[in-house]
Order: structure tokens, then C-alpha cells, then sequence
């Protein structure tokens, strides 16, 4: 019984809690025995929240026993990336330098959960600062693979994906600014989503590239990420840059998702995906058939400026983080050296004793780019270079409805295998980086296994606030298959 | 990967660190430098594109400044904004001496 319960989607837990087929107390605790068997070897969370988490379940509980409306996500277990703030336990960005960080406030999406009666059962792990792509980043632990616990989960959501695949929540939030909701979705074989940049609110996320950063959730089901879209998506007057509903309007995400896109146009960029691995090419090819046989055009597509995703991306992004992370001062809030000669080294020694490499290496690189004498080389010409990124999409959109391409080049890789190579990790986000820098939505979604019975991830982008169709688009695929059915074998289940 | 690109020297990055406030020992200096080095060459892969008369793009949606109205709002209050504080003094954070009293 406890097996079926954790293996339900959102929106079918939810709909038993209603009707009182299931209880949320039961379903938490089936949650909280599932984080007691498989979190000592899975690593997924940094903080959890038992007492608090039971205790808004029996409050949605009581509210349906007595009749009362409740939320969207009545009594739904749900997880969080430890980078958005919550009034509840700290806020550590998987960073030493936060690591006794407690947030004064919710981060938006936090307390649109809480208003739909989600129940919050913990803080997962991530790359530190969301800086990286196999979580071996965090400066607090290390998350591993379900499907294979010598691998790596992905990154930076890697605490969020591997706690929905191992079923030790049944819906996570993420953040995604080089595709860091959904490469580890297509590495735990679980649905990840990063929507437009702008239709989720930042506030409250804790900010690594602003221009770049975009909320959003990973999934078990399409359908629950349309759900936890209707949840989270929407303007704030908390953040400037979530855009006002007049001009990207709102759509009920849930409502057409079983009505396939007829006459659709998917682009292929043939280029592109020969530099995957075979079994992923072979995937995707799949994937595409699937399509085809759905009676959908597909239409070569080329994005020439591709190739120069990557290198403007490291440069952007790194600027911009290498501003974001200078308001850790020691000062403020967050670690503070223990005995600096001056005031200087209350910031540059606390910084150097709490930040990690990595977050250390992109501060630089960006402090770099932003310096005088080399501002427009690097810096000025990214921004260039990513204008010519986005007008690829804007004629792609002409041609066709929607992208289909790769998550990755490769499946999960071997924890340890490339973090000794800052560029080679880079590389491997050469699918997933330019639709943050275009803004556009992206999905992932399991679409097949490799020889070693791992996930592959299809990639679907569509145009700016079009993720009404892009969940549609990507439901006739899921509704044809039977990939996201499949749940890692756990050592204790 | 070659020891030295040259992109970056070590007298770079330790002007670099100075600029970001950190403080990197020799030995992480001298990885620094290499590893800034390679990807600031493949980040030279840029330089194949002809960007003149491209505008560069900060921001991918069309945003201006967004203004509110100029109301009185409750804010987070003295004891909230100090809880995190390494070190309080009061209603204040706590630094070390910052002018020095020969200058004084």
C-alpha cells in the first residue's frame, strides 16, 4: 500500500485526500518513513520539517472533514530547493557562508505552496548557490542518482529531483539558470520545467544571474507540472521583473492539457543532436517518431549561434552573479571570519573561508569580465552574442511550434568524473543554456533508458509564454508512453 | 590542457581577487589562473561572430522601470533585520574599527 501511495502524482493524491480515500497525515508519513529509509544513502535534503509538516496536514485534514474549501495542492507533500527563503528552518543556498541563514520572510512561490495547502516536508540540496550541474558543489553534502547511487544526480536542483524520483516527496521546486531544473530531471528521469523568464516571481530566490534565474517545478507527471505552474505562476509586485498579467496573460494550465496541438510543427536542429551520445540520439529519435506518428510536421530548423550559447552564457551569467554574491560581507548576515585584523578581511577573509571553489571561480570570472580594460571584450560581446541567440529562436518560431532537441549530451555521469575540469562540466550544459539566455520555456520530459538503465530527457522549447501548448505538446508524448511510469529500484523500499 | 594559456596571468587574478574580496592562497592562485585561463579561451570562441551594429541584450523581455505608488508600507523592523547579524551591538551590526585614530 505505502509502495502505491508514494508511486500517485500530485494530482491523483490530492484528489483521494478530497475524498477522503487517503489521508494527508498518512500520506506525510509515508513520506517521512520513505525519507527514513532511503535519505542516509540518497542524500537529498538538507533540512526536513516532520512536526511542521504533520501538523499542516491534519489542519487540510480537518478542513475537508469539515467541509471546508481547500487548496489546489490540499494536503500534498511537496519538497523546496534549499535557495528560496522560508521563515521556517534556514536558508543555506548549500553554502557554508548561509549556512545558519534564517530568512525573515517566504520567497513568493514558498507562500503561494502554503496558500494551496501544500505540505512543506524539507529544503532539498543543490550545487552551492546553484552553481554547477551534478550537485557535487554543495558545501553542505553530497546528493547521489536513485537510479544508479555511483552517479551523480544532476545539477543544481539535484536534491529536487532525486527526492521525487526516489519518491521522498511528490513534487519539488527548483531554479533554472543554465538548466538547472531540467537537466537533473532528465538525469532522476522525472519531469522538470523552466518557464518563461518572468512569468514566476524571483522574490525570495535566492539570486545567482538575475537576468537569467527562472522558478520552476519538477514532477513525476506533466499534468503535475501544469498543476504546480497554476500554483506558482503570476505577476509581484515583489519583483519588477515578473511580468504583468496584461501583457503575458494567465492560462489555467491544467485545463486543455488532454487536447493534442492539431496541424503541430515541431523544428530539429539535425546538427545539434548528433553531438549526443548514441543512446541518446537513438532517444530522441524515438521521441521524434512518436510524433510523427501523432501526425506532426517536422521541420529542420537551424539555430547558427547555437555553438556560442556556452560562451556567452559563462560570461553573463558570471557578471551577474559576481555582483548578486557581493552583498556577502559578513556584515549583514551569514558567516563572519573569527578574528579579522581589519575591516577588509571581515570580507574577503569570510568570504574565502566560506565560499566554495566553484562559487569562488565564477565571482572571478565574472569580476573579470566586468573589469576595466576587458568589459567589452567579454562582457559587451556576450550580451551581443546572446541577442543573436534569441533572434535564432524568433525565426525558428516561424517556422514551427515548438523545439525538440537533447537535455544533455550524455546520462547521469559518474560522481567525481568531472568536477576536477571546470570547462568539461561547462560543456555539458550545451542543450539546456540557451533558452535561459533567450528567455524561452523549456521542458524535460523521460523519454527512454540507456544500456546502463538510465534516463534520457527530451527537451521541448517553446516560444515566450507559451506554456499552455508546450505542456500540451509534451503530454501527447507522455500520454503515448510509459517512460515516466518508471521509478528507480531503491535499496530500502 | 596547456600550463599556461596566457590569457590570464597570475598578477590578473590576484588583482581580481583583491576586487572581489577574496583571498586565495598561492596554491589556488596558481589553479585559478590556469583553469580562468582555458575557459577564457573557449570563451574567445566569440570572437568568430561579427557583432557589429548588434545590440547587446542585458534583459530578454522588454522591461522599463517599474514604479509603485509612494505609500507608506509596513517594513521588516529592527529586530528581524539584525537577527542575522555575526555580531549586534544594539540596534546596530558590529564591525571592527574602520577609521583609524591617527587619522582622526
Amino acid at each position: 500500500m505505502s509502495g502505491e501511495l508514494l508511486n500517485l502524482s500530485c494530482v491523483e493524491l490530492r484528489d483521494k485526500i478530497a475524498s477522503g480515500q487517503v489521508s494527508s497525515v498518512e500520506a506525510t508519513k509515508a513520506i517521512f518513513s520513505a525519507i527514513d529509509r532511503n535519505e542516509p544513502y540518497i542524500g537529498a535534503y538538507i533540512s526536513t520539517f516532520k512536526e511542521q509538516a504533520l501538523e499542516k496536514a491534519k489542519e487540510v485534514d480537518e478542513k475537508i472533514a469539515s467541509g471546508k474549501a481547500v487548496g489546489p495542492l490540499g494536503g500534498v507533500p511537496i519538497a523546496i530547493k534549499d535557495v528560496l527563503c522560508t521563515t521556517f528552518g534556514a536558508t543555506t543556498c548549500a553554502s557554508k557562508i548561509l549556512e545558519n541563514f534564517h530568512a525573515p520572510y517566504n520567497a513568493t512561490v514558498v507562500q503561494k505552496l502554503l496558500d494551496a495547502d501544500a505540505v512543506i516536508v524539507g529544503k532539498t540540496n543543490l550545487d552551492e548557490f546553484a552553481m554547477g550541474s551534478s550537485t557535487e558543489n554543495s558545501g553542505l553534502k553530497q546528493t547521489v542518482n536513485p537510479w544508479d547511487t555511483t552517479r551523480v544526480p544532476g545539477g543544481s536542483s539535484g536534491g529536487s529531483a532525486s527526492a521525487v524520483a526516489a519518491r521522498m516527496c511528490f513534487a519539488a521546486l527548483g531554479s533554472d539558470t543554465g538548466g538547472s531544473i531540467r537537466q537533473p530531471a532528465s538525469f532522476c528521469g522525472v519531469v522538470g520545467l523552466k518557464p518563461t523568464y518572468g512569468r514566476v516571481s524571483r522574490y525570495g530566490l535566492v539570486a545567482y544571474g538575475s537576468s537569467l534565474d527562472q522558478i520552476g517545478p519538477l514532477t513525476k507527471t506533466v499534468g503535475d507540472t501544469a498543476l504546480m505552474l497554476n500554483i506558482i505562476a503570476g505577476h509581484d509586485s515583489n519583483d519588477s521583473t515578473s511580468v504583468d498579467e496584461s501583457i503575458a496573460p494567465l492560462a489555467d494550465y491544467t485545463a486543455e492539457l488532454e487536447k493534442p496541438i492539431e496541424g503541430l510543427k515541431i523544428g530539429v536542429v539535425r546538427k545539434l543532436n548528433s553531438g549526443a551520445d548514441e543512446p541518446i540520439k537513438k532517444a530522441i529519435d524515438e521521441a521524434i517518431g512518436v510524433y510523427k506518428n501523432l501526425g506532426t510536421e517536422i521541420v529542420e530548423i537551424e539555430m547558427p549561434h547555437f555553438d556560442y550559447a556556452i560562451a556567452s552564457y559563462y560570461m553573463v551569467a558570471t557578471a551577474e552573479a559576481s555582483s548578486n554574491l557581493a552583498r556577502y560581507d559578513g556584515v549583514h548576515y551569514g558567516h563572519r571570519t573569527a578574528e579579522p585584523r581589519d575591516y577588509i578581511e571581515v570580507y574577503s577573509k569570510s568570504r574565502q573561508e566560506a565560499f566554495g571553489k566553484e562559487v569562488q571561480r565564477r565571482i572571478m570570472l565574472g569580476t573579470y569580465a566586468l573589469s576595466s580594460g576587458y568589459y567589452d571584450a567579454y562582457y559587451l560581446k556576450a550580451l551581443k552574442v546572446r541577442n543573436l541567440i534569441r533572434g535564432d529562436f524568433v525565426k525558428a518560431y516561424e517556422k514551427c511550434d515548438c523545439i525538440v532537441m537533447p537535455i544533455s549530451p550524455t546520462t547521469a555521469f559518474k560522481i567525481g568524473e568531472k568536477i576536477a575540469d571546470p570547462l568539461t562540466m561547462y560543456l555539458s550544459d550545451i542543450y539546456t543554456i540557451a533558452a535561459n539566455l533567450a528567455g524561452v520555456p523549456a521542458i524535460s520530459i523521460p523519454c527512454g533508458f540507456d544500456g546502463d538503465e538510465l534516463p534520457v530527457g527530451l527537451q521541448i522549447l517553446g516560444p515566450n509564454f507559451t506554456e499552455s501548448k508546450l505542456l500540451r505538446i509534451a503530454r501527447m508524448f507522455e500520454s503515448k508512453t510509459n517512460y515516466h511510469k518508471r521509478f528507480p529500484e531503491l535499496v530500502t523500499s | 590542457m596547456t600550463e599556461n594559456t596566457q590569457k590570464i596571468s597570475r598578477a590578473d587574478v590576484e588583482k581580481v581577487a583583491k576586487l572581489a574580496r577574496l583571498q586565495p592562497s598561492e596554491a589556488e592562485v596558481e589553479e585559478f589562473t590556469r583553469q580562468l585561463g582555458a575557459i577564457l579561451e573557449y570563451v574567445e570562441k566569440m570572437n568568430e561572430l561579427d557583432t557589429e551594429g548588434v545590440e547587446p541584450l542585458a534583459h530578454c523581455l522588454p522591461v522599463s522601470n517599474v514604479f509603485r505608488d509612494d505609500e507608506v508600507k509596513e517594513s521588516l523592523g529592527t529586530d528581524k533585520t539584525l537577527a542575522n547579524a555575526p555580531q549586534r551591538d544594539g540596534d546596530f551590526f558590529r564591525v571592527p574599527k574602520i577609521l583609524d585614530d591617527s587619522n582622526a
